[in-house]
């Protein structure tokens, strides 16, 4: 091992980090989504997708969700620090695996191309509830929602049809069942 | 109809609601309404700093010595941005602070104005919370939250941004909303079972430490009596961190020393060899732990602590216990006194062994160092300073570096809040005004700041601060013409490359002192340490005591970088066992 010439330690063996959905209820204030990502960057964890709105308008909460790596032991930590902010009221993590919880991302897909092409986007589409939104003779814009790896799939499988543009949401997420996060 | 306060009336009014007598600060323009209303509150004393990072250091020295909330004022822009070392030092050691500060009238919000920077954004990371308060019916009740946040769970600098328009803005006051007596309940979220396990382990262990640190001076004096009681009912040893220093005696028997990276040969082993470790209010720094993996490896460890994401962060335990040091502590020594069998008793033979081995490492006598009669080794002058201020209830501050850990390794606290020192940011350049601050807070005790001449250049202008308000603090420099810390990991990492760390051109300090007005002393001779030290003490008024020590003198003993504690570098006495056993050498 070379020698340490630093006045920290090295790092030790790490872990392998493993996907997590946090969901946070804030209250919706100026400046609030900044602490709650601020959080992140500063004590270095990972941020993979962020969804955030308002969620009830007469209490003025919002709700984050925020899909994240990290080894057990980080995660624990990444809960304790998000409660610590004053405008967090409560805090909800699972992993990805969790089968008691649902998640979804949605993305809009515009086709440009002839007719032909666009059902074949359409075609492939098809287990993820495709919606178009619009349409002309030579394009289209599809939405589908579904998983993070499903829409990464379509967003390759749709290039050589026609696929010129994306814009995608963050997850969110929700408890199966009658009972909810807390 | 109710009678309407200006923005600025409001901020005096919370102020004085919150029974706050001092506030350190620095004028400008974004802040000179709060200014213009400071005549009308007799009872609110303001002290004109030199520098915002001296308002925020000297705050943090008032609350640290008084155990109350230290309040700062500064304007925009570069106000702001002057105190946030200061806000960072107060985060990381846990420093209840309220800093208020101008800023731009609302509507030149995001125009970069003149002075105009984003407060709340820069302080974000470094507060616990901070408001910009945009509509005047805000203020009060931001105001009074701001100071139940900095000062409730573990406390923490928080920062209220006032846009200049808002400070001119009228409306009603509201008094602070009388909180229910909650006895720091809301904070205690521990039950009687995990206090029946934690005595459990008291009664079963053979070799356990207690370790304790800032959080049982954050807690109160109560917290410190109630630790006493503890470590008198177990017979358990104890040693302490840099931040928990004077929260048991340094002088008692069962009292270790420091531990950690300097700490002592005694404390350190005792941590490795434990098979019981009680973290009272500490948080496993990494000068304390050194490397994670082999830290106290055979030991069943207990955390105590009011924050829980301070729990399982750096190492993994046994047992948590979320509750304030003083509810936490006082539950222990109950049910331990209760329980029929006396267990205490008995286990006080259960530990006679251990007792015994930590002897056996306290006889190498770590802290031991070869003095000299023709040049003063800084230990020695700690040491003399200690011996002649001991029985005076002397409050020390320091900056950051060698000096800070001579001081921590030599001078023996007795009570709480007597040590107010730079722990987890190391801000050099803390001590002098930090030392104001103590002073402000008690005006007829002894106050000394242990400085560096590095550390204390950085704030030197607040010299000017302490002679303003004849505030009678000792600047006590082991002057080495290095910064010396810096030297030190040079010399044993960096092959005695001494990059830029010897100070080419100080100032003579005894002119300094004279410029500023106060008293210089200069002392070079150990035969004139004494006697200097105690003209120094004698003095009534502020002294700049120059006193110059061997430069080349370094920090023992030392964990060094990435090594467990059982493998710690020890002083010039001891190195020649260590090159028999061959250990000394491969770590150096």
């Amino acid at each position: 091992m070379p020698k340490s010439k630093s006045a920290y330690s090295v790092p030790t063996k790490k872990e392998k980090p493993e996907t997590y959905i946090f969901v946070v209820w804030v209250d919706n204030e100026a400046g609030v989504l900044a602490r709650v990502v601020g959080l992140f960057s500063g004590r270095g964890y990972n941020i993979e997708s962020l969804a955030v709105a308002e969620v009830d308008a007469i209490k003025n909460i919002s709700r984050i969700t925020i899909v994240t790596t990290g080894t057990p032991q980080v995660i624990d930590q990444i809960k304790l620090q998000l409660t610590k902010l004053v405008p967090v009221h409560k805090v909800a993590e699972f992993q990805r695996e969790d089968k008691n919880v649902i998640f979804k991302e949605m993305a809009l897909f515009k086709v440009v191309g002839k007719r032909n092409k666009i059902e074949k986007c359409l075609n492939a589409c098809k287990r993820f509830n495709p919606i178009i939104l619009d349409k002309t003779k030579t394009s289209a814009v599809i939405q589908i929602t579904a998983l993070r790896r499903e829409i990464d799939k379509m967003n390759k499988k749709l290039k050589p049809f026609g696929l010129i543009s994306t814009s995608r949401t963050g997850a969110v997420a929700m408890t199966r069942g009658a009972k909810i996060f807390n | 109809m109710p009678k309407l306060f200006t923005g600025a009336e409001i901020v005096f009014k919370c102020l004085e609601d919150q029974k706050v007598e001092h506030i350190f600060g620095y004028p400008g323009g974004a802040v000179l309404p709060i200014y213009d209303e400071l005549k009308n509150h007799p009872s609110i004393k303001h002290i004109l700093v030199r520098h915002e990072q001296g308002a925020g250091h000297a705050a943090e020295g008032y609350a640290r010595s008084s155990g109350k909330p230290g309040v700062v004022l500064v304007t925009s822009g570069p106000g702001a941005t002057n105190v946030v070392t200061a806000l960072t030092d107060a985060y990381m050691d846990s420093v209840p602070l309220v800093c208020i500060s101008g800023q731009v009238p609302t509507h030149l919000i995001g125009t970069d104005a003149f002075q105009e920077c984003d407060t709340t954004g820069i302080t974000r990371p470094c507060t616990k919370h901070n408001w910009l308060v945009k509509d005047i019916n805000d203020l009060s009740k931001v105001m009074h939250e701001a100071f139940r946040v900095a000062t409730t769970g573990r406390p923490g600098p928080v920062l209220i941004d006032i846009p200049k328009d808002v400070q001119f803005a009228k409306t009603k006051y509201k008094k602070p909303i009388k909180e229910k007596k909650l006895n720091g309940t809301s904070h205690n979220k521990f039950s009687q079972a995990q206090i029946d396990e934690l005595v459990k382990l008291l009664s079963k262990a053979k070799k356990p430490v207690i370790y304790s640190g800032g959080g049982v001076i954050n807690s109160g004096p109560k917290a410190s009596q109630a630790l006493r009681e503890f470590v008198d009912l177990t017979g358990f040893p104890i040693t302490s961190t840099l931040q928990g220093l004077g929260a048991y005696p340094g002088d008692d028997g069962q009292f270790l020393g420091m531990l950690g990276m300097h700490g002592t040969y005694e404390a350190n082993n005792a941590m490795h060899d434990c098979d019981l470790l009680i973290n009272i209010g500490a948080r496993f720094d990494d000068r304390i732990t050194g490397k994670i993996d082999e830290f106290s490896p055979n030991s069943k460890k207990v955390h105590i602590d009011i924050d829980p994401s301070s729990i399982n962060k750096i190492i993994k335990v046994d047992l948590a216990i979320v509750g304030d040091v003083t509810s936490v502590i006082s539950k222990i020594n109950k049910t331990i006194t209760k329980s029929k069998n006396g267990h205490s008793k008995s286990n006080k033979s259960n530990i006679a062994k251990w007792w015994e081995q930590i002897e056996k490492w306290r006889e190498k006598n770590s802290l031991d160092f070869v003095n000299s009669d023709e040049s003063i080794k800084p230990q020695h002058a700690v040491q003399r300073l200690y011996e002649l201020t001991k029985n005076k209830d002397t409050y020390v501050t320091t900056e950051v570096g060698q000096h800070q850990m001579w001081a921590a390794q030599h001078y023996k606290f007795n009570k709480p809040n007597r040590w107010m020192t730079s722990g987890g940011l190391g801000t050099m350049g803390y001590g002098l005004p930090a030392a104001v601050g103590v002073q402000i807070a008690h005006p007829e005790k002894l106050v000394i700041d242990i400085a560096g001449e590095a550390s204390v250049l950085m704030t030197m202008q607040e010299m000017s601060t302490a002679v303003q308000y004849n505030l009678p603090i000792k600047i006590f420099i082991l002057n080495n013409q290095y910064m010396g810390m810096v030297r030190q990991w040079q010399e044993l990492l960096h092959e005695k490359n001494y990059s830029e760390s010897y100070s080419e051109a100080l100032p003579d300090f005894m002119k300094m002192a004279e410029a500023y007005g106060c008293k210089g002393i200069k002392a070079d001779n150990p035969s004139e340490l004494d006697y200097k030290i105690q003209e120094m003490i004698d003095y009534n008024g502020p002294v700049i005591f120059d006193c110059h020590v061997d430069p080349n003198e370094n920090c023992f003993p030392m964990i060094p970088s990435g090594k467990p504690h059982n493998q710690m570098i020890l002083g010039p006495n001891d190195q020649e066992d260590n090159k028999i056993k061959g250990k000394g050498k491969a770590l150096v």
